[in-house]
């Protein structure tokens, strides 16, 4: 009986997974095989014969920008939204758990405020803004919002991962002469590596795959990121090469995906402890 | 470090204490300084300006006129469009949330054991939570349930007629509502969590008085579970009100503008119609509507979320 119903459970856990997974391994699928058998044969896991060419096709993009300039645009936006979130919300995130200053508690509130408050909300103004300062049609809106404590869950998580570091440590430290920004430097940020990493991970997927972002501020083609690029690639109107589509948004998830299986526990952790959105 | 902490001593004992009183807010403002200005710069100061705005007819070109409530008045009596969007919009909440949320639930429930295997199904089920925000997925969707998609093949093999339901006014939504629910992972996890909170001892007294695993459930997991319930149900309606990639990758808005999230018509009157005051309002309003339903899940939240310091055990 006991037996019999772990049985069950497997096989239904399994069948409901392959449902879950069989979009994106059908995507993958799609992106190898050719051109007519994408419809013919459309919702086949299998590619015959594997069309490799069609990520050659697709890495061409059109005009005279390739992939290969998304992908580029992509991984520089991410890599200067990632460096910072780190700077801006560790040293924030030490000053609300460890320091005393008049109104700390108003600006804390103000912190878990706007963390609710919806993009929607700020993204016109914020886009007058940076038409003011001429910063439309470059990378200056994307990325330095995240310099200044851009991500209030990011703040917030370190807030956190510090209140659990034994104040002892900083009392000792104090007494051996340190400095604040000795404590900070020397004491807290070392220990916070697992918060940072879990930050950085979030960041990354974030800033990825951001659409709406892009979508404003960008207009230049050689300027896209890649979720720009793929919506311009995949234009109902336009496609023509449904292989080389299947081929580039296979591969625009691909640094997600690994990102994901390799640091997976730092992901399930920062969404089980804080509850933000994966 | 020797000769960045000297200065600092020597304040230490000659400085009166108001000065020292001084450095200490200083050192304190000056490490939460990065968000602060950013919080004035990119939040704050834009909410005021988007409200400002949201009372004039502003274009970018030329600079702001006065409008007092032409704005909301046009909203409400001249704007058959964003009655639509509206109209899609609740639907698209009010059912993707509580579905989400019943199958995040559902899942974490059965993952919430010590089988073999847990580990990796947990990771399966979750991948496309990761990847669901992405253009890629949106555009896959849209191929997935095109009129030459793969549903329609395997509807075929089972030989029911297949349809383009994403063309199709009368299925585009529900198509969107499944993209969005097969993104259970994040609530799934924090369920998960949840229920690894909840002591065993009151599973095992509810079996030595004879409870069934139904009762067990909807008189112990349920209950003690109210609190992530409550939360989950506050980040998903914000969320879902917030909805504008699938729409406008998948749909367009469209067919019959059964689609037109009220993210995606905002977008379309403030960067494809430059009518920026209107948009604004448009803003303020999707605000007042998030804040309304947030205070309304919390109001309720008294009268069913369980929180065991309440005395209520």
């Amino acid at each position: 009986m006991a037996r019999q119903n772990t049985f069950l459970y497997h096989l239904f856990v399994i069948l409901f997974g392959v449902i879950m997974i069989y979009p994106i391994i059908w995507m993958m699928a799609s992106s190898l095989k050719p051109n007519t058998a994408i419809f013919t044969e459309a919702s086949s896991l299998l590619a015959s014969p594997v069309k490799w060419d069609n990520y050659a096709i697709g890495w061409r993009g059109f005009g005279n920008v390739g992939f290969d300039t998304f992908f580029l645009n992509s991984a520089f936006v991410t890599v200067l939204v990632v460096i910072g979130t780190l700077l801006s919300s560790t040293t924030v995130a030490f000053g609300f758990a460890r320091l005393q200053f008049r109104l700390k508690t108003f600006f804390f509130v103000c912190l878990m405020v706007s963390m609710m408050i919806p993009m929607q909300v700020t993204m016109i103004p914020q886009y007058i803004l940076f038409d003011g300062l001429n910063w439309i049609n470059s990378y200056k809106p994307l990325i330095v919002p995240a310099f200044f404590g851009g991500g209030p869950f990011f703040i917030f998580l370190i807030i956190q991962f510090i209140r659990g570091i034994p104040r002892e440590l900083d009392e000792a430290a104090t007494i051996d002469g340190c400095s604040t920004y000795g404590i900070f430097a020397r004491i807290i940020l070392p220990l916070c590596k697992p918060a940072l990493v879990t930050a950085s991970i979030f960041a990354f997927m974030w800033t990825w795959d951001d659409f709406l972002g892009p979508l404003i501020y960008l207009n230049d083609t050689a300027l896209y990121t890649v979720s720009l690029g793929l919506r311009m690639f995949s234009d109902p109107a336009a496609v023509t090469d449904w292989g080389a589509m299947f081929a580039m948004a296979t591969l625009s998830l691909l640094p997600q995906l690994l990102v994901f299986l390799f640091f997976q526990k730092f992901l399930v952790q920062g969404i089980a402890t804080t509850g933000i959105k994966g | 470090m020797h000769d960045s902490k000297t200065p600092g001593k020597a304040t230490r004992s000659k400085a009166s204490p108001l000065l020292q009183a001084w450095k200490k807010q200083a050192i304190g403002y000056s490490f939460i300084s990065p968000w602060l200005i950013g919080f004035l710069c990119f939040v704050i100061g834009p909410m005021i300006a988007s409200l400002y705005l949201s009372f004039t007819h502003y274009d970018i070109l030329s600079s702001p006129t006065w409008a007092g409530w032409d704005n909301y008045v046009r909203m409400f009596t001249s704007d058959p469009r964003l009655m639509t969007s509206l109209k899609v919009t609740f639907l698209f909440v009010f059912l993707s949330v509580p579905l989400k949320l019943a199958f995040a639930l559902f899942v974490a429930v059965l993952f919430n054991r010590n089988r073999r295997g847990v580990g990796l199904y947990r990771t399966i089920y979750y991948i496309p939570s990761i990847i669901g925000g992405s253009v890629a997925v949106a555009v896959m969707w849209r191929q997935l349930f095109g009129r030459n998609g793969a549903v329609n093949d395997i509807l075929s093999f089972f030989h029911i007629e297949g349809m383009n339901w994403v063309g199709s006014p009368d299925t585009a939504l529900s198509t969107l509502i499944l993209l969005v629910v097969w993104q259970f992972g994040a609530p799934m996890l924090i369920f998960l969590a949840g229920l690894k909170q909840i002591p065993l001892e009151l599973y095992e007294s509810a079996s030595v008085d004879g409870a069934g695993a139904a009762r067990k459930f909807f008189r112990i997991t349920l209950p003690m579970l109210t609190p992530v319930i409550f939360f989950n149900l506050v980040m998903q309606t914000i969320n879902g009100f917030m909805t504008f990639t699938q729409s406008f990758i998948i749909t367009e808005g469209g067919p019959l503008d059964r689609t037109l999230f009220y993210a995606v018509y905002m977008y379309e009157k403030a960067f494809a119609h430059f009518d920026m005051g209107y948009a604004s309002a448009l803003a303020w309003f999707l605000l007042l509507i998030i804040g309304f339903f947030t205070a309304l899940i919390f109001k309720s939240s008294s009268s069913w979320v369980y929180y065991e310091s309440d005395g209520g055990k």
